[in-house]
């Protein structure tokens, strides 16, 4: 084959890429995108195993089958509710990979026409430490972000002395490593840049909590792209340019979305230890005010009286797998002609669109579920708000009071609506470790219990 | 041999910097409800890092390179077939349900 025809054929594969995040735009076209984005891979590979020096295709067809169906396994397994933590695990396998097409570029230069053993191009020497470096930090924030999804390793921010300063010397460190390693070319120094980076992409998620868990992966996202970027640049491959480009703009788009919808700037998250070591300061004023309880009864009650109820769900729903439950309380509201809706504020959840995905799955009709903007105007118009693992996303402190540390914070005017019903474990405070207002409000009926359990019996008390 | 580089380095920029932007505005125009499906499709596709593991893979014989590529193309194999497979199931569950009863109004 021509290196034209590959160019070709590259190009197309490229271009089927692009088609798959653009289908995106709508649910009814993100199914054909996806497809594109299939048919892009398989163009993508064959085109390669077409080159003459490929050969050995059983090893490789060997190494295909075996991943693919590792992949094919946990993807076919896994539930809806895991879904951040597998992300977050298959970024760290893009960040690996590309370490590994690193070294093999960096051990046989000539097979990818970048020169010879100890005598490779200085360009590609950067390019190839570059990808190496961000390839590696992916990996072990992708990991070490998985922990935190999964449970394994504590949510908490882990902060501590000069944690900046140490970050930043290791990121010099690096710089050094790289330009020895242009000089030299040693394979001692590539190893040690892979290892520091490594370290470095501990330290770097380390400080930062549960609820800012959807930047980081977001931005990890964005980091697995820069990583195939790096790589692209290393090979002379358009291919790996362009993908790695696109990869890397969505999720760097992602980030911003979700640290505007912290009212955060992406700077302050990365640096982390947010949430928890505030939780003091403005709590002790509420300790002896008067909250309303409520029953499953009540709030069965409240709602069949009602014309409109918007539900506003977070990462309790989440939790607790409510949503199956919540989707069935929902039909029956609407059988009794009230008007349901679902109102998702954008952070909420541990990645982006997690609630959007667990509704889906629950078979709510996606014209049901609306973004803050979409809805926000019209919760003084409804008579009942049912807020079910939420929380710091409704407090209405985020617009009065200027001390809080969530100030700013775009949320969700749920105190506006004539009842606000609020599904939660306890009074204990949200991630921000803020207390919320909205709990003493004379219009507010907490429901105290697990979310699903919660549901389960609003259904029962409907029926 | 040097200029010659320095133009492929050129080229790779300006395909870069392009690419950039078209996925600015791509990624825009995807809808918040779809944030989930995105990042399942962009990490299939940021797998395309397969394409580098190939290369160093296809030699016949057994170098370290060699061990290096196939590692590459299994771990980038694990991502483009659980990629797209759980973007197919997130998206699948966005279809619209056929309505049962009781969609009277």
């Amino acid at each position: 084959m021509s290196a034209n025809m590959v160019a070709v054929l590259y190009l197309i594969s490229a271009l089927m890429f692009i088609f798959a995040l653009r289908g995106l735009s709508h649910p009814e076209s993100s199914r054909l995108g996806n497809i594109f984005g299939i048919v892009g891979m398989i163009i993508a590979i064959i085109t390669t195993l077409m080159f003459k020096s490929v050969l050995s295709y059983v090893e490789i067809g060997a190494a295909i089958i075996v991943g693919g169906a590792i992949g094919t396994f946990i993807a076919l397994r896994i539930e809806m509710t895991a879904l951040p933590q597998l992300v977050a695990a298959f970024h760290s396998l893009v960040g690996i990979a590309a370490v590994f097409v690193a070294a093999a570029a960096f051990y046989d230069p000539a097979s990818f026409g970048i020169g010879k053993i100890g005598a490779i191009g200085k360009s590609s020497l950067i390019e190839m430490s570059i990808g190496t470096f961000i390839g590696a930090i992916t990996f072990s924030g992708s990991i070490l972000a998985f922990g935190k999804l999964q449970g394994t390793v504590s949510g908490k921010p882990i902060v501590f002395k000069f944690q900046h300063h140490i970050n930043a010397l290791i990121l010099l460190f690096i710089t050094f490593l790289i330009v020895i390693f242009c000089i030299n070319q040693s394979p001692s120094i590539f190893w040690t840049i892979v290892f520091v980076s490594i370290l470095l992409g501990f330290l770097v998620v380390i400080p930062i909590g549960g609820a800012d868990m959807p930047v980081v992966v977001s931005m990890l996202n964005s980091y697995s792209g820069w990583a195939a970027c790096g790589i692209g640049f290393t090979l002379s491959n358009n291919l790996l340019i362009i993908t790695g480009a696109l990869v890397g703009a969505s999720g760097a788009i992602l980030s911003y979305i979700m640290s505007k919808g912290m009212n955060r700037s992406i700077i302050s998250v990365v640096l982390g230890g947010f949430g928890g070591e505030q939780a003091a300061s403005n709590s002790d004023g509420n300790s002896d005010k008067i909250v309303k309880q409520g029953n499953a009864e009540d709030a069965a009650y409240i709602m069949k009286n009602a014309d409109s109820v918007i539900i506003v769900p977070g990462y309790g729903m989440a939790v607790a797998q409510a949503q199956h439950a919540l989707r069935e309380m929902g039909d029956i509201l609407k059988k009794e002609g009230i008007n349901v809706r679902y109102a998702i504020h954008p952070v909420a959840g541990r990645m982006p669109g997690h609630m959007n995905v667990l509704l889906a799955e629950a078979n709510v009709p996606y014209e049901e579920v609306l973004e803050l903007d979409e809805i926000n105007h019209d919760f003084p118009m409804t008579e009942v708000s049912f807020v079910i693992g939420a929380n710091d996303v409704t407090n209405p402190a985020a617009k009065t009071d200027e001390t809080s540390p969530i100030y700013g914070m775009p949320i969700l005017d749920v105190e506006r609506s004539q009842t606000v019903l609020f599904v939660k474990r306890s009074m204990a405070t949200g991630y921000s470790g803020v207390d919320n207002e909205l709990f003493y409000r004379d219009n507010t009926t907490m429901l105290f219990g697990d979310a699903k359990k919660m549901c389960e019996d609003i259904v029962k008390s409907l029926a | 041999m040097e200029a010659h580089s320095s133009e492929v380095f050129v080229i790779g920029l300006t395909v870069f910097f392009l690419a950039c932007i078209i996925g600015y505005y791509v990624v825009w125009s995807v809808t918040p409800a779809l944030h989930s499906p995105l990042m399942g499709v962009t990490n299939a596709i940021s797998s395309v890092i397969i394409v580098g593991a190939i290369l160093a893979a296809g030699p016949l014989g057994h170098d370290t390179s060699k061990i290096f590529g196939i590692i590459g193309v299994v771990l980038a194999s694990v991502n483009i077939f659980g990629g797209f497979i759980v973007t197919y199931r997130m998206l699948s569950m966005f279809k619209k349900k056929p309505k049962k009863e009781q969609k009277d109004k």
